[in-house]
């Protein structure tokens, strides 16, 4: 049982939400991402979405498109954010670690070079933006072998159709895009999202977790009553933008922010 | 029967191509692939596409015997002229053929990313004829230097946004018009410029440029009397290439070579040719040639001519190169600032300076091909827009 399959077990069990933050490694110095993901679990994080910085990335918002940026102004690169999660492990060995990114750093280095650092480095699951079932099977092949799960993203548009071929391949959680739209957007439809995790739920048993345009402990609340888990990115990554130097001080200001999430997804489990 | 039979279903020519795209766009790219698999063999739809093409674009676009440059190179030279077409480029031929697609699935607001301006442009006026809402998305420093189609855009109706993100260049614009898309799926049709994107866009936008090679290759036959020895086009994403190109596939005695853009040089790494020079890769939704460094990260590119300012390049281009079909060569900017002045003196001819690429390389062809030796170039656009860059670059005030 992966890593991933391990903690929404428990997650169930105990009724409680689990709650996904992403950052952009290496966001805004290098030094800061491994005590901001222990800053996060500690904060109340059940599993963490790392993002792989990228050059173009095409389905992001301007936060996190500048995220990139500023990552890669300073030459984070895949290797880097493989060193990360090696030393995020050497004292954190349960909570799951996703990559979120996009597929041209990986085809770069190379799929079973990328697979094998990836497992060695204690990554579980493995999610490419602009990698689609479709044209996975490869990749997918070697990660199947290796325990890491590859996560997939079903979105409005997403037929049931297509939503039978994604949990063929999908392995840990699929993740509901909750917008038409890229990261960090607006406006939240809750009928609609309600309507189509029931509608997940029929094609697959993987736990489903929603994100894109979460950024409050309200909105949090609102899509933890229908999913398993929610993921927030762009409210955190923004945090990012006021880094004075201080890196404490973007560390309290995640984990105030986190602690504020969980309290409030805690208080839907117990009513 | 033609021989070759690219893309598979999916979208692959060979390992290139495909589709590369986050989820929300597979369901509109199966749509867009479901009407033009349907449309393409429409007898409606082409007729309307031929007739827009002959009374609103002014097709066929002569096939012109340029007597002096000929002479000057030593080979016999003729000139595709797509700068005759309405709007000034090739890129009209393409968009009114995604716009009638557009009008047919029945959206009200069409996009576009655009380099030189010049898609731009032809979006704008497609837009302005079918009364459709028309967003284009251009690099900021794409705006600087293309002035003059940044107001021809927006005389048109068009908004034209300003992309700030990344290089300021075409990929960008390209980035921020897919970012739009995803969020307007339901009302919005992208009209991509050129042979790339995610399928099924390399494979229609070639079968609607294809129509320069159709008549380019029946205008040959009927003027010199056989079929050409050469084909010289430049390479941005690929699309007036792959149209001329793309008729004569089967021609196996008819050589083709797409001139990409080699800037400073290719020595030098600032240049825009990632079939001479790049990696494959996967960038805006397929899988090809790029320009990138060790760890994956896209490159900027630098070429006096926005139009060939990309960092990558069309699928089926990557699949002609690796298959020996076409040859893909590089001229760089001062070879085709001499192309471009050689063409304006010698035919009376003020060429783009994209197209201006292939003169150059025509140059040296020539110099291979000998006296009796045919080629065609595609001369993809006219230069009125390109005038205040060569000013500057001439070191003349205007
Ligand atoms: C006149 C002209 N030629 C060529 C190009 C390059 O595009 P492609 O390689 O798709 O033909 C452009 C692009 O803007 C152009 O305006």
């Amino acid at each position: 049982m992966s890593r991933i399959e391990k903690r929404f077990e428990s997650l169930g069990k105990s009724g409680r939400k689990g709650l996904i933050p992403f950052i952009t490694a290496g966001d805004p110095v290098t030094d800061i991402t491994v005590p901001l993901m222990h800053a996060m679990v500690d904060a109340g994080a059940d599993l963490i979405e790392l993002g792989i910085p990228f050059s173009d990335p095409m389905a992001d918002g301007p936060v996190i498109q500048k995220a990139n940026q500023r990552a890669l102004a300073h030459g984070t690169s895949l290797h880097d954010v493989l060193d990360m999660v090696k030393q995020f492990r050497r004292k954190d060995a349960t909570t799951p670690v996703i990559f979120m990114g996009y597929l041209n750093p990986v085809e770069a280095m190379g799929y079973d070079e990328f697979v094998e650092a990836a497992q060695q480095a204690g990554i579980d699951g493995l999610l490419v933006v602009d990698l689609p079932p479709e044209e996975a099977g490869e990749l997918n092949e070697l990660l199947y072998q290796r325990d890491i799960d590859p996560v997939y993203l079903l979105s409005p548009t997403t037929t049931p159709q297509r939503m039978e071929i994604v949990s063929l391949e999908a392995r840990g959680f699929v993740y509901y895009v909750s917008i038409r739209g890229v990261t960090g957007s607006a406006e939240l439809d809750y009928d609609e999202i309600q309507q189509s995790i029931n509608e997940i739920r029929q094609h697959t048993r993987l736990p489903v977790g929603v994100g894109f345009g979460i950024n409050s402990p309200e909105r949090a609340v609102k899509i933890g009553q229908h999913a398993d888990a929610v993921v927030i990115g762009s409210a955190i990554v923004k945090m990012m933008e006021n880094y004075n130097g201080d890196k404490q001080r973007v560390i309290n200001a995640v984990s105030g922010f986190l602690h504020s999430v969980r309290d409030a997804l805690d208080a839907i489990s117990k009513s | 029967m033609s021989a070759y039979s690219m893309p598979d279903k999916k979208g692959h020519f060979g390992r290139f191509g495909g589709i590369f795209v986050a989820e929300t766009l597979m369901r509109p790219l199966e749509e867009l692939t479901n009407a033009y698999e349907k449309y393409i063999k429409d007898p409606d739809f082409l007729q309307e596409f031929d007739d827009d093409l002959k009374y609103y674009v002014g097709r066929p676009s002569p096939l012109y015997y340029a007597a002096g440059l000929s002479r000057q190179y030593g080979a016999q030279i003729y000139l595709k002229r797509e700068d005759l077409n309405h709007t000034g480029a090739h890129k009209i031929n393409n968009t009114i053929g995604q716009a009638l697609l557009a009008k047919r699935l029945g959206k009200s607001r069409i996009i576009a990313e655009t380099g030189a301006g010049q898609h731009g442009v032809a979006t704008a006026t497609v837009a302005a004829r079918l009364g459709l809402e028309c967003v284009v998305y251009m690099g900021a420093d794409d705006i600087e230097r293309q002035a003059p189609n940044v107001y021809r855009m927006k005389l048109l109706g068009a908004s034209v946004v300003a992309v700030e993100s990344g290089s300021r260049t075409l990929k960008d614009a390209l980035n921020e018009a897919m970012r739009d898309w995803v969020t307007h799926v339901d009302n919005t049709f992208y009209i991509i410029g050129t042979v790339a994107g995610p399928h099924p866009y390399p494979a229609m936008v070639r079968d609607f440029q294809a129509v320069i090679g159709r008549e380019a290759r029946q205008q040959i036959l009927e003027q010199a009397g056989r079929l050409p020895d050469a084909l010289v086009a430049c390479v941005g994403g690929g699309s007036n290439a792959i149209g001329l190109f793309y008729p004569f596939i089967d021609d196996d005695a008819v050589a083709m070579y797409g001139v990409e853009a080699a800037g400073d040089g290719l020595a030098t790494g600032h240049h825009a040719a990632p079939l001479c020079k790049g990696k494959v890769g996967v960038l805006h939704g397929n899988r090809t040639y790029l320009m990138e460094d060790t760890n994956g990260q896209i490159t900027e590119t630098h070429s006096i001519s926005a139009g060939l300012d990309y960092p990558g390049v069309g699928p089926e281009h990557a699949w002609l190169k690796d298959s020996g079909r076409a040859n893909y060569v590089a001229a760089t900017d001062s070879e085709a600032m001499s192309g471009f002045h050689d063409i304006t003196r010698l035919e009376g001819i003020i060429p783009a300076l994209e197209s201006s690429h292939a003169v150059a390389y025509s140059k040296i062809l020539a110099a291979e091909l000998g006296k009796e030796g045919i080629m065609i170039i595609n001369l993809s656009g006219r230069g009125d827009k390109d005038i205040q860059t060569i000013a500057r670059i001439d070191g003349v005030e205007i």
